[in-house]
C-alpha cells in the first residue's frame, strides 16, 4: 500500500507502466539527474491520518486568541463583516473551487460567466467605466494602479496625499523601486507646474477612517494634468458617494470586506477599475461578452494582447491570476444582500460606530481625534494603549489597533455590523471603570 | 448540461426581492456627512436566495473541474484537491483570526508558517524561506528583488542583466522588466536544454540572475546544471529557478544540492490547493541562508517557544497587506501533513511514470519533441497532423467535446503546435489510457475525416467563441438592453 491516500496506481499498475515504457524501474528514468544528487534525504514532520489531521489542527486553531473572543474591534484594512450562507455553499461547489483559469472558453463557461458578473456588480458600485477581473489584494491593486498612471502620463512621479496607509506605501514601494519611479508627499498644489506628477494617490475612507473631499483633489491633479486614484473601503460606497461621482480616473479597493474571510490576511481580492479610455494599460484578466459560432452569448477572455504570456517583458505587468475563487465570493455577497442590504450594512457600520465614537469620548482619559469619519475613528488615550487593549482582551474583546506615536496614545477602533448594540455597550462600561484598574 | 444561455443577475433582478435579512442599526441615530459625500442610489441585482442559488449552481454545471474531468494540462500540475485541506481551512480559528493581532494572541497561525517554512525549506534545500508572495509571479518578482537587493549591499549596482532562456514562461521576463533587470535571452536546444556555449557568451560581470525552470519547460531535466550554475556563480551572477514544475523533484533532487540560490514553489500545483477557476494561489519564495536578510516581511521565527513574525534586516519590503495568502499556507502544510516524507516521494515518482506512459504510448501517432525520458510532464507536437490541415487547437477543441480538458497549447514557443501533456500523479492507469485511446483516436481522424475535429467543440454548452469580436467591441460589464 502507498503512503498516499491520493495515489490511485497499484504496485501492478506501476510494474506494468514501467514494462510498457521499456524500463526494469523507476530510477532507470532519472538518467539526466546527476548521481551524485539523485534521491537527497529528506526529513519532514510525520504523515498524520485523517483523523490525526483534524485533530492537531483543531488542537492548532486554538491556540489564537481569535477562538474566544466575544466581539473585535480591530480594522485597518481588514474588517469582520458578516459572511452569508450563500457565499459558503457557493465556493465549496468543486465546480468552481477545482477549475482551471479559463483559457478554454467552451469549457469554463461558468467561471466566465461569474467574472462578468463580478466585474458588472464591481463597476456598479464603484460607477467606473470598466474593471478587470480581480488583483491579488487591495494594496498590490493600488501599486499596479499607479504604475498604471505612470504608463499612461509618460511621467514617473507620483504623489501620495497624507490619507494613505503605511502600508500601502510600503507596496507601493516594493513594486516601484527598480523602476525609477519618485514617490512624493503631496502637499502644496498651487505651488506645482502642470504635467510635473501622473497622478494623486488619496485612500477615502483614509487611513484613520476620515471620509476625504475626493471631488476636490480631483479637480486640482485635473488642473496639472495629473490623474486621480483612489483606494477605497467598497462597504462604505453603501453610503458614500462612490469614486465615478467623483471623477476619479482610477479607483482600487481591498475587496476583503464584501464576503470575503479574514483568515489571518489572506487570500483576498484587489478590485481595480478605471475610465474606459485607460483600458489598454489596465493589467490583469479581463472577461468579455461576445458569441459562439451558432450566435449563443458566451464569454471569453479578452483584450490578451496586453498580458505576460504574449508580450513578455513589455506586458502591463507579470499578474497572471484573476484572484477568481475570491471574485466568486465578492459576486455571490453582493448578490445576496443586493442594493438595500449593502446600504443598511454601511449604515448600521457609520451609526454604530459614531455612537460608540462619541460615547468613548465623553470618558475621562479618552478623546475622539477624527472627523467626519465612516466605520474608523481614532482616539487619543491617557493610559498606555497596551494596558487598555489587554484589559479588554482579559474580558474577551479584541481593541482596536495600536498606532501610538511617540508620546501619543493612539488607538483606532473599527466598527461594523458585527458589534452588536449590546456589545458596545459592555465595552464602553469596560472603558469607563478602566480609570479604576 | 445547460443549453440556453442563463440570464445575467441584473436581467433576472426584481425590485423588492431580497436574499437575506440583515441586523437592524440598533442605536441612536448620528448626524449624516455633508450631503456632497453621500450616495444617493446603488444598483445592484435584488433577486430570491432560491433564484440566486440555482443561477450559480447551474452555472457551476458549465465548468469542467478536477472533480470531473481530467486535466492533463502541461506546466499547470492540475492534481486532486483534498477536501480535508478545504475543511480544515474552515475552522473558525483559522478563518476568523485578524491580520492585525498582536503575534502573541495569534501563535496557531504563526506555528503553522513556521512548520510550513521549515518543510519547504526542506523539500527544496534551500534553507531561508518567506511565504509572502500571493502567487507564482510575485514570488519570481520577489526572488529577482532578492538578487538586486543582494548585489545592491554587496556594491554591485551595475548587475543589471536577468539571463532567461528563450524556453521560459511568459511570467519571467514580465517579472524582470517590473525588477528593472535588462532581460537578456539563452538560446535552448532543440530540446529545450540550455545551450552552454550560448551562456557563455552572453554571461558577463553585469548579470544579476539567471532565471531557469528545472525540470524545464519541455518536462525534461536540464543535465548540466551543475555545469550551468558554475558559471554564473563564477561570474557573481545568482541562480533563480522557477518551481512551476517541483511536482517532478520531490525527493528526486534538491534545488540548494544543484547551485541554485532563490526558487519559488506555486502551492497551488505541487501542494494541491485549488486552482479556483484561476487564483488564488501563493507563491512562497526560498533562499540560500545568506539571502535570509533580503526576504520580504513577514518571516517568521521561534524563540523560547514563541513565535514572532519579523522583517528582515535588509528585506526586500513588503509585497501584500499583510502576511501572505493564510488559507492557501494552511492548505498546503495540511497536504504535506497528511503525505509525509514517504508520501511526498511518492508524488513524484507516480508523476514521473505516468508521463512517460503516456510518451511511450503517443509516440509513434505525435511527433515527439524529445527521445529522452521525460520528467513529469511530456511535450508532443501536432505538426504531422498539421499537414492535414488540424492544429493544435483543433486537437485541444476535439478533447474537449470527448470530456478531457486541452492540453496546454502552442508553449513552449520553440516547438511547432506544441501539446504539452501532464497527467500528475493523481490519475488512475484506467483514466490514463482511456486519454490516450482519445489522443489516438483524433490522431487517426485528422487523415479520415478532418471536418470532425475542425467543428469540435459540439458536445458542449457553446461551441467555438468568435474571440476577435470580444476584443474589437468589449462588452465588460452588465448593460441595460
Amino acid at each position: 500500500m502507498k503512503n498516499s491516500p491520493y495515489i490511485p496506481a497499484t504496485n501492478s499498475d506501476q510494474v506494468e507502466m514501467l514494462k510498457t515504457i521499456g524500463v526494469n524501474s523507476f530510477k532507470d528514468l532519472l538518467t539526466d539527474v546527476p548521481k551524485s544528487h539523485l534521491f537527497p534525504e529528506l526529513k519532514l514532520q510525520e504523515m498524520l491520518s485523517e483523523p490525526e489531521l483534524v485533530d492537531y489542527f483543531n488542537h492548532l486553531s486554538k491556540k489564537n486568541i481569535t477562538f474566544k473572543k466575544k466581539t473585535s474591534f480591530l480594522g485597518g484594512g481588514a474588517y469582520n463583516h458578516y459572511i452569508p450562507s450563500t457565499v459558503k455553499a457557493m465556493i465549496q461547489r468543486g465546480e468552481f473551487l477545482t477549475s482551471y483559469t479559463p483559457y478554454q472558453p467552451e469549457a469554463s463557461q461558468g467561471t466566465l460567466q461569474v467574472g462578468f458578473e463580478f466585474q458588472s456588480m464591481i463597476t456598479q458600485l464603484f460607477e467606473m467605466d470598466v474593471c478587470n477581473a480581480g488583483m491579488y489584494d487591495g494594496p498590490t491593486a493600488l501599486a499596479e494602479a499607479a504604475l498604471m498612471a505612470c504608463r499612461i502620463k509618460k511621467n514617473k512621479k507620483i504623489l501620495i496625499h497624507n490619507s494613505v496607509s503605511k502600508k500601502l506605501l510600503e507596496v507601493l514601494n516594493s513594486y516601484s523601486k527598480w523602476q525609477d519611479v519618485e514617490i512624493i508627499n503631496f502637499e502644496d498644489i498651487n505651488s506645482m507646474n502642470e504635467d510635473d506628477y501622473s497622478c494623486l494617490l488619496v485612500q477615502s475612507p483614509s487611513q484613520n477612517g476620515e471620509i476625504i473631499d475626493v471631488e476636490n483633489l480631483s479637480n486640482l491633479i485635473h488642473k496639472k494634468n495629473g490623474l486621480l486614484i483612489q483606494h477605497t473601503y467598497p462597504i462604505s460606497l453603501g453610503l458614500i458617494k462612490p469614486p465615478g461621482q467623483l471623477n476619479v480616473d482610477i479607483a482600487t479597493g481591498e475587496g476583503q470586506s464584501i464576503g470575503v474571510p479574514l483568515s489571518f490576511g489572506g487570500p483576498y481580492i484587489g478590485l481595480l477599475t478605471c475610465k474606459k479610455e485607460f483600458i489598454r494599460q489596465l493589467p490583469g484578466r479581463i472577461i468579455g461578452q461576445t458569441v459562439d459560432k451558432k450566435g449563443k452569448t458566451s464569454y471569453a477572455l479578452t483584450l490578451q494582447t496586453r498580458e505576460q504570456h504574449i508580450r513578455r517583458e513589455n506586458a502591463t505587468s507579470n499578474i497572471c491570476t484573476s484572484t477568481q475563487l475570491i471574485g466568486l465570493m465578492v459576486s455571490v455577497y453582493l448578490a445576496t444582500i443586493g442594493p438595500e442590504g449593502l446600504k443598511q450594512i454601511s449604515e448600521t457600520c457609520f451609526h454604530r460606530a459614531h455612537y460608540f465614537a462619541s460615547e468613548i469620548n465623553k470618558i475621562d482619559g479618552f478623546k475622539l481625534i477624527s472627523n467626519n469619519f465612516f466605520n474608523e475613528f481614532v482616539i487619543e488615550a491617557d493610559k498606555n494603549i497596551n494596558e487598555i487593549n489587554n484589559y479588554l482582551l482579559s474580558n474577551n474583546i479584541e481593541s482596536g489597533l495600536n498606532i501610538s506615536s511617540g508620546k501619543k496614545n493612539l488607538i483606532m477602533f473599527a466598527v461594523t455590523e458585527m458589534n452588536n448594540p449590546k456589545d458596545i455597550d459592555e465595552t464602553l462600561s469596560l472603558l469607563r471603570r478602566i480609570n479604576d484598574q | 448540461m445547460i443549453n440556453k444561455h442563463l440570464p445575467l443577475l441584473m436581467d433576472q433582478s426584481q425590485k423588492g426581492r431580497k436574499s437575506i435579512n440583515l441586523p437592524e442599526i440598533g442605536v441612536e441615530k448620528s448626524t449624516l456627512p455633508n450631503k456632497k459625500f453621500l450616495r444617493e442610489s446603488i444598483q445592484l441585482p435584488e433577486v430570491s436566495q432560491l433564484d440566486l442559488i440555482r443561477y450559480f449552481t447551474n452555472l457551476s454545471s458549465l465548468n469542467f473541474s478536477i472533480d470531473t474531468n481530467f486535466y492533463p494540462l502541461g506546466s499547470c500540475t492540475m492534481k486532486y484537491n483534498p477536501k480535508i485541506n478545504e475543511q480544515i481551512s474552515t475552522f473558525e480559528g483559522f478563518s476568523s483570526s485578524h491580520p492585525n493581532q498582536t503575534d502573541e494572541n495569534v501563535q496557531g497561525c504563526l506555528e503553522v508558517m513556521y512548520n510550513l517554512q521549515n518543510e519547504l525549506a526542506e523539500i527544496t534545500g534551500l534553507k531561508s524561506v518567506s511565504l509572502a508572495p500571493l502567487a507564482g509571479a510575485q514570488g519570481e518578482y520577489a526572488g529577482l528583488l532578492i538578487a538586486r537587493e543582494y548585489h545592491k549591499f554587496n556594491g554591485n549596482n551595475h548587475k543589471n542583466i536577468a539571463l532567461i532562456p528563450d524556453s521560459a514562461h511568459g511570467t519571467n521576463p514580465a517579472s524582470a522588466a517590473m525588477a528593472g533587470l535588462n532581460a537578456v535571452t539563452i538560446k535552448t536546444t532543440s530540446e529545450g536544454d540550455i545551450d552552454i556555449e550560448d551562456l557563455k557568451e552572453k554571461v558577463s560581470k553585469d548579470t544579476a540572475v539567471l532565471m531557469l525552470t528545472l525540470p524545464s519547460t519541455l518536462g525534461l531535466f536540464e543535465p548540466n546544471i551543475l555545469e550551468i550554475t558554475k558559471i554564473v556563480h563564477d561570474h557573481g551572477g545568482l541562480v533563480y529557478a522557477d518551481g512551476a514544475n517541483l511536482n517532478a523533484l520531490l525527493g528526486i533532487a534538491k534545488f540548494g544540492d544543484l547551485g541554485i540560490d532563490i526558487c519559488h514553489s506555486n502551492l497551488h500545483k505541487t501542494f494541491s490547493t485549488p486552482h479556483g477557476g484561476g487564483g488564488p494561489g501563493a507563491g512562497p519564495v526560498m533562499v540560500t541562508k545568506n539571502l535570509e536578510r533580503f526576504l520580504p516581511y513577514p518571516h517568521v521565527k521561534k524563540e523560547n517557544e514563541s513565535f514572532i513574525s519579523y522583517t528582515p534586516e535588509n528585506t526586500i519590503g513588503r509585497l501584500n497587506g499583510f502576511l501572505g495568502s493564510f488559507g492557501i499556507l494552511l492548505r498546503a502544510y495540511t497536504y504535506i501533513r497528511s503525505l509525509g516524507s514517504g508520501g511526498l516521494k511518492e508524488i513524484s515518482e507516480n508523476a514521473i511514470i505516468n508521463a512517460n506512459y503516456i510518451q511511450e504510448k503517443l509516440k509513434s501517432h505525435y511527433k515527439l519533441t524529445s527521445t529522452r525520458y521525460c520528467m513529469h510532464e511530456t511535450v508532443l507536437s501536432a505538426s504531422r497532423q498539421k499537414e492535414n490541415g488540424i492544429k493544435a487547437l483543433d486537437i485541444a477543441k476535439k478533447l474537449l467535446d470527448e470530456g478531457f480538458h486541452a492540453p496546454t497549447m502552442y508553449f513552449p514557443l520553440i516547438v511547432d503546435e506544441a501539446l504539452m501533456i501532464e497527467p500528475t500523479e493523481s490519475e488512475s492507469k484506467e483514466t490514463i489510457d482511456s486519454f490516450i485511446d482519445c489522443m489516438i483516436m483524433i490522431s487517426e481522424l485528422s487523415s479520415k475525416n478532418p471536418e470532425e475535429i475542425t467543428n469540435a467543440p459540439i458536445n458542449l454548452p457553446v461551441q467555438r467563441l468568435d474571440e476577435a469580436l470580444a476584443a474589437r467591441n468589449p462588452i465588460l460589464s452588465w448593460k441595460k438592453d
